[in-house]
């Protein structure tokens, strides 16, 4: 009785441990980006200049470039998850291919996102240039781009593994008796599988945005690090994390390390917001099976 | 909540020191690398007294070097992080160190923010290199307004007729430029943009100077390695870089007209030339854009910056005298050090005014050397 009772004691502490810090990251972000939220009040959010000099902070170049990279990245490559989710829920039904892809997806997901970083530049980076040399604007190589070309593959496995847990839990007895009527495949998928787990889809995909909203290394690496506005998708830019990561260690000057940890709580609030949207929509999808 | 970050922080890094040394005395290499902790493998006079310093990583390899030699001399340990300029400034502020090291000296704003005033002063001198990546490597003159017009963003190409004018027989191709800079506070950057504020009107207006600013163009990337790994894979680009990185990398990099007409090479010499104006007596000037003949012009000080009182925080006298031995040291015998590392030494008129310096540092009222 006596263990039992510890044994429950240590969990909820553990448990409790994890809520306190949680709040105490949040709290933490809050209260150093006090002087920057007293000096810039809300037009922080909008403010386009980013001058240690005149003091001047303003998010807007890093609010764009995270949403631009994260969508874009999100673009690239929602068909390739969808694919690979439907190949894996509906066409490869033997067990060992399928074991083997499954496997591959999570060895992608668990690649440490430097060796991305790497691999954009020395492989994506030349590449991007010849295109850009080819269309005609200034061949940088790195920027926005080639950021979201990054992100895209890394946050792949995010979302079609969630699409595929999501595709399995179409009642087998639905779509068996669409075969019975004499749908393809094809049909299946588009008619039954897909529509029926869309919203569940949807979520799997939030959850890569929150990802892809967060992703620091590999971005900063291939990004091209610029405190401007983005004028266009090949430009280099900043996102929110590559941001912090560039500049936060020589911050000089109280406001300025204030703004970047502002920066932060508006990346921490972001992450939060899409990740438990994400998991509200997945979690509802599933509840509706059971 | 930030000092305690900050503790661990260093707490880390004094571990991974810690664990480096322990392995370099296990192999028992000789090496001449920095290392700023050494196991105790020779016995050295004893010493109590470990002197901390943090600040720039420019001066960090020379540092690091004197301050290995000065242990094994006097037996005074010296733990230097090299956590940035800005960095060591902030620990100066918040008392955590016995002194800080910058590539800028402090503001008259900085100094005004602490009571107990700050003595800035010079140990040796570098310079920032100005690198490109065209085919074929050639060795280009550059021209104050042809540096500010490609920062600027107003020359756009390498076969602008104004870089065509100043370098006769180099075939420059059709190359968009592409220019790199520093996203970490960096006093390579003050320099650089302190030197461009000096010669260009537009760009002081436009930009200014300082250890990080807001650049009207191209890309940015993080320490002396970043810039010059990106230039490296970026046809067409240049930067800026600290010499001596680019020396120990076998970097090209260009001559620079000075105030003179000339176009010079960063050398140790022309470094030093360039220290060698008036200085004030506080020893807080830029020397960009040197008036003396010969002079690189995009050249600097480095700084350590120190409590003029040492009388603050309980510290023991003989600390703060250990301290002020250390820095004449510097001065004086630890100068050695510098031209076989690539930093120029400090010309004969800045050690003159150090020692002016150094002799007013206190603890309570009196002064600590004679």
């Amino acid at each position: 009785m006596k263990t039992d009772s510890l044994f429950r004691f240590i969990l909820f502490l553990s448990g409790a441990l994890l809520l306190v810090l949680l709040g105490a990251v949040f709290l933490t972000l809050f209260f150093s980006s006090i002087p920057s939220i007293k000096s810039f009040g809300f037009l922080f959010v909008f403010g386009k200049d980013w001058n240690p000099i005149s003091k001047e902070f303003g998010a807007l170049p890093f609010l764009i470039g995270t949403f631009l990279t994260s969508t874009a990245a999100l673009l690239f490559s929602l068909p390739f998850s969808l694919a690979i989710s439907i190949l894996l829920g509906e066409y490869l039904s033997n067990p060992f291919f399928s074991a083997v892809f499954k496997s591959v997806i999570e060895l992608l997901a668990g690649i440490p996102s430097v060796i991305y970083g790497f691999w954009g530049l020395f492989v994506l980076v030349p590449v991007v240039r010849w295109l850009e040399l080819k269309i005609h604007v200034l061949p940088y190589g790195v920027g926005i781009f080639t950021a979201s070309l990054v992100l895209s593959i890394m946050i792949i496995p995010y979302s079609a593994f969630l699409a595929i847990e999501i595709l399995k839990l179409v009642p087998p007895e639905i779509k068996e008796a669409a075969y019975s009527l004499g749908a393809t495949r094809y049909e299946v998928v588009k008619k039954v599988a897909l529509p029926y787990s869309y919203s569940g889809i949807f979520g799997g995909i939030l959850l890569a945005y929150g990802r892809a909203l967060g992703e620091t290394m590999a971005v900063t690496m291939v990004i091209g690090n610029s405190d401007f506005l983005p004028k266009s998708l090949f430009s280099p830019g900043n996102t929110i994390a590559s941001v912090i990561a560039n500049e936060f260690t020589e911050a000089a000057g109280r406001l300025h390390l204030s703004s970047l940890i502002e920066l932060g709580l508006i990346l921490f609030v972001l992450t939060a917001v899409t990740n438990i949207l994400g998991d509200l929509i997945v979690k509802k999808m599933s509840f509706q099976e059971s | 909540m930030k000092r305690i970050f900050t503790t661990i922080f260093i707490g880390f890094l004094g571990l991974n020191l810690t664990a480096c040394s322990f392995m370099k005395s296990k192999s028992e290499v000789k090496t001449t690398s920095p290392a700023p902790l050494k196991t105790a493998a020779v016995q050295p006079p004893s010493n109590t007294v470990t002197l901390l310093g943090a600040g720039s990583t420019f001066g960090y390899p020379l540092y690091s070097k004197m301050f290995q030699a000065y242990y094994k001399k006097r037996g005074v340990k010296v733990n230097y992080e090299p956590i940035g300029s800005g960095g060591g400034q902030r620990q100066l502020f918040n008392k955590t160190v016995d002194f800080g090291a910058s590539d800028v000296y402090l503001t008259s704003a900085q100094m005004k923010k602490t009571k107990d005033s700050i003595l800035n002063m010079p140990t040796c001198m570098g310079a920032v290199a100005v690198t490109y990546n065209l085919p074929g490597n050639p060795v280009l003159k550059f021209t104050p307004q042809i540096l500010a017009g490609i920062f600027l963003g107003t020359i756009k190409k390498w076969n602008n007729p104004a870089i065509e004018k100043v370098n006769k027989g180099i075939h420059l191709p059709d190359l968009p430029i592409m220019t790199v800079h520093r996203t970490d506070g960096s006093g390579d950057t003050g320099i650089f943009t302190s030197y461009l504020a000096k010669v260009s009107a537009s760009w002081k207006k436009k930009v200014g100077h300082g250890l990080a600013v807001s650049w009207p163009n191209g890309l940015g990337a993080k320490g002396n390695a970043g810039v010059a790994g990106l230039i490296e894979k970026t046809p067409g680009s240049i930067g800026y870089i600290t010499l001596i990185y680019a020396l120990q990398n076998h970097m090209s990099y260009g001559l620079v007209m000075n105030s003179h007409k000339e176009f010079i090479k960063p050398t140790l010499k022309s470094i030093s030339l360039a220290g060698n104006v008036k200085l004030p007596p506080d020893t807080r000037i830029l020397v960009t854009n040197s008036n003396v003949p010969g002079a690189y012009p995009i050249s600097g000080f480095t700084w350590l910056l120190f409590y003029k009182n040492q009388k603050y925080q309980g510290r023991t006298k003989q600390r703060a005298k250990e301290l002020v031995k250390l820095l004449w040291w510097m001065l004086h015998k630890g100068q050695k050090f510098t031209k076989p590392m690539d930093y120029a030494p400090l010309p004969p008129k800045a050690v003159k005014l150090d020692e002016k310096i150094l002799k007013s540092v206190t603890f309570g009222v009196k002064p600590l050397l004679k």
